[in-house]
């Protein structure tokens, strides 16, 4: 068993014209950077590794994540954590509620608590389990949605331009927190954007969309 | 990609389209059908199978018959035009404005209160001895006794197209607003605002044709709506001749069976007049439309729209506020001492009215509540059933769904609900509860629909996505994210239903046959005894039903989410 991501003839189509055509292989703890102008059709990539493809494009190939082919397999058992440009908190929760959902329910009992007590801590948000997300700042709710996603226990990142609404200020703090997340969990990334500094943090290769 | 483990609910949406068209349309068609053939004289129930058209024969030699349907078809379309055209003008000249978006908030409480209470309620403000003449009399008109005035039920259907009017343009004005975000209207202003149109024709010219388009199956609902209602037609309706369908109910609750046959045929009647109502409107349409490109074709930048801007906001103003003051009336009479004209309150309260009231009131209290509470519980769940299937196979059922769940408010209801009586006799479940909910189910599901999915599918969809790749199944998805997102919208909707459903009368009367009485059939018959103290309290009851629904749906979501920022109504 091949372990990480293997895109095995990945091509994806909007009303017959292609998009875009992928063949990689990303180990675990590597990126592969697509990049491109919007229209480019690079999110339909994550899309279709999500499980989450709008019917109107229509894509072949597949996709083998630590040797299985992720595309035959409904969303939910994928093991595909997503970020998006929003942080995409769960409003009607609370922080650690948030987290708590992510959480397998492998974890039982008071451990639960404590993992998501852990994770804020880890991520500078130590106290924050009650607090409502509506009340935190940007960088502290895109922290919390990296948390949250990998708590999940995934066993691949798909970024879609995650960093794009941040502050200038805040973009090359968080960019870091989560490749260095990523590399920890091993875990192998596919990343989307259109900001050359997303592409060179990340490493890795590079596929360029026009 | 159903989640293993969720075969029962699997099973719950796969059938709920099925189920939904088949409440939407299923009775439409079994009850017209059941009116076609005894009104051909088919009725083996009753023993006569020879076909023959005697029936529409006694219809035509009935008197009054003939202005009766006269009266049906102009009050009815001309309600519709004049609340269009007030909608139309309103919108066109006042989106954008602060005055538009706090009007918004008025719209569903107005929409809630049934039509029944709303008509008592403009009686009470406009009869000659009515709250209105009170606050002129005797200071302004002289009067120390109420004047000899038709006022109400005047032979040519003015108050009752008022009542109408009224009520239509809360449900024309919700329908526009759901349609706007679909359209571009606000750069559509700025864009005809730079070319130098005034701001009422420059919407009008642009975004007003897209907006119609939405709405046109609304439209030709508060047609048929219109040129067929009973309850509004026997508070405020003239009465010699009575309008159709008033005379068609009357036929139908007649103890001789034998009338059954002409009631069929004169449903038919009836909804040829609808159907002719529609076909006229076809033409208006098209003359408007042709005025519109001779508008814009020519050029003209109408720049000076003050009077139609002062001119739509009073007639959308004098329409809530009579509403609104009729409603207050209804309160006032409910708890009414002695009350001599002209004094404009009384000289006492008293709550003897309701202690009159309140034994003969439990039984067709509970049976409004458990008859609306179970149509609205089986409503939501249907819509949220078929929605949520939408979203995961992906297909949307397109303008054929929004169709069908259309198609119980196009069609009369005096014109099938008849024949779904007669169907239910057949049956053996006639005048029985499970008949009355069922017969409630199918006006309360094209409500619901309607109120629901618009926020529904505004859903940003990247929450299920979010969920999906934290390992959520589709269910937990739903369970856990997606409805309690949405709770506010979907209790607005059921409040919506409940609303519908305690409103309802001309199916409670037939499918009740009188021995299920709701407090609307109690009020509504109350009308020719015209004790307006009783009627004060059952009408009260009326809207106070709904409004509870709406408060409730307002109370709950606020409390489960009181510290949820974002969870908060967004007014």
């Amino acid at each position: 068993m091949t372990s990480g991501l293997v895109l095995n003839a990945i091509s994806i189509n909007l009303a017959g014209t292609p998009l875009l055509h992928v063949d990689a292989e990303i180990k675990p703890g590597e990126t592969l950077t697509l990049m491109g102008p919007s229209g480019s059709g690079k999110s339909s990539l994550l899309a279709y590794l999500g499980g989450f493809l709008d019917p109107a494009f229509s894509a072949t190939g597949a996709a083998y994540l630590d040797g299985r082919d992720i595309t035959q397999l409904p969303a939910h058992a994928r093991k595909t954590g997503i970020l998006f440009q929003d942080p995409l908190l769960f409003p009607h929760m609370s922080v650690g509620g948030n987290l708590l959902f992510a959480l397998p329910a492998s974890a039982k009992g008071a451990e639960r608590r404590e993992r998501a007590e852990s994770a804020l801590e880890e991520a500078g948000l130590g106290g924050f389990f009650e607090r409502d997300p509506a009340t935190l700042s940007g960088g502290q709710k895109a922290r919390v949605a990296l948390m949250r996603v990998l708590l999940a226990e995934p066993a691949a990142l798909l970024l879609d331009e995650p960093f794009s609404k941040l502050d200038t200020s805040r973009r090359d703090q968080i960019r870091e927190f989560v490749f260095t997340e990523a590399r920890d969990k091993n875990l192998p990334v596919v990343l989307v954007t259109h900001d050359q500094a997303d592409a060179q943090a990340a490493g890795g290769l590079i596929i360029e969309l026009e | 990609m159903v989640a293993s483990g969720g075969v029962c609910s699997g099973m719950i949406l796969r059938l709920a389209p099925a189920l939904a068209i088949a409440i939407l349309i299923g009775p439409v068609v079994c009850g017209l059908l059941a009116t076609i053939l005894p009104a051909f004289g088919y009725l083996p129930a009753l023993g006569e199978e020879a076909l023959s058209f005697r029936h529409f024969e006694s219809v035509r030699r009935s008197p009054g018959i003939g202005p009766a349907a006269f009266l049906s078809l102009y009050t009815g379309l001309l309600t519709t035009f004049i609340a269009l055209g007030i909608v139309m003008f309103f919108v066109s000249a006042w989106h954008g404005t602060r005055f538009f978006s706090r009007l918004q908030h008025f719209i569903s409480p107005l929409l809630s209160v049934p039509h029944a209470a709303a008509a008592f309620g403009l009686a009470f403000l406009i009869a000659p001895s009515g709250f209105l003449m009170r606050l002129l009399s005797p200071g302004i008109t002289g009067l120390t006794r109420p004047p000899d005035l038709l006022i109400l039920q005047d032979p040519m259907g003015l108050t009752m197209m008022a009542g109408l009017i009224a009520k239509e343009i809360p449900f024309l004005l919700l329908v526009t607003l759901a349609a706007l975000p679909q359209t571009p209207a606000s750069r559509a202003r700025q864009v005809a605002g730079s070319f130098g149109y005034g701001r009422t024709a420059g919407f009008l010219l642009t975004t007003w044709p897209l907006v119609y388009r939405q709405i046109r199956l609304a439209v030709f609902a508060v047609i048929a709506y219109s040129t067929s209602v009973v309850d509004v037609a026997l508070i405020l309706g003239p009465s010699s001749p009575s309008t159709l369908a008033v005379q068609l109910t009357q036929w139908m609750n007649d103890p001789d069976i034998g009338m059954r046959f002409a009631a069929s045929a004169g449903a038919l009647l009836q909804l040829g007049v609808t159907l002719g109502a529609m076909l006229l409107w076809l033409g208006v349409e098209r003359v408007a439309a042709a005025v519109a490109r001779f508008a814009r074709r020519r050029g003209t930048r109408f720049q000076k729209d003050r009077i139609v801007r002062a001119a739509s906001a009073s007639a959308i103003l004098i329409a809530t506020l009579s509403i609104a003051s009729g409603l207050g009336i209804l309160a006032i009479w409910s708890v009414a001492g002695f009350w001599a004209f002209p004094e404009a309150l009384p000289r006492s309260f008293t709550l003897s009215n309701w202690d009159r009231a309140l034994p003969s009131l439990g039984r067709p209290l509970g049976i409004t509540l458990i008859t609306g509470l179970a149509a609205t519980l089986t409503a939501i769940i249907l819509a949220l059933a078929c929605l949520e299937r939408e979203f995961r196979t992906g297909r949307t059922g397109g303008s054929k769904a929004l169709l069908f769940v259309y198609i119980p408010l196009l069609v009369p209801q005096v014109s099938f609900v008849f024949g779904l009586q007669i169907f239910f006799l057949v049956l053996g479940a006639d005048a029985s509860w499970g008949a009355l909910y069922f017969v409630h189910l199918i006006f309360v599901l094209p409500y619901v629909f309607l109120s629901l999915s618009d926020p529904w599918r505004a859903w940003d969809k990247r929450y299920a996505s979010v969920a999906h790749g934290l390992g959520a199944s589709d269910n937990r998805t739903f369970w856990r994210i997606r409805l309690p997102m949405l709770l506010r919208p979907a209790l607005v909707a059921a409040g919506v239903g409940f609303a519908v459903s305690v409103g309802q009368y001309l199916p409670t009367l037939l499918i009740g046959a009188g021995r299920l009485p709701t407090i609307t059939t109690e009020a509504v018959a109350l009308a020719a005894g015209g004790d307006r103290r009783v009627i004060g309290v059952y009408a009260f009851l009326q809207m106070i039903l709904p409004f509870l629904g709406f408060v409730l749906a307002a109370a709950i979501p606020a409390a489960l989410f009181k510290n949820r920022q974002d969870m908060k109504a967004n007014v």
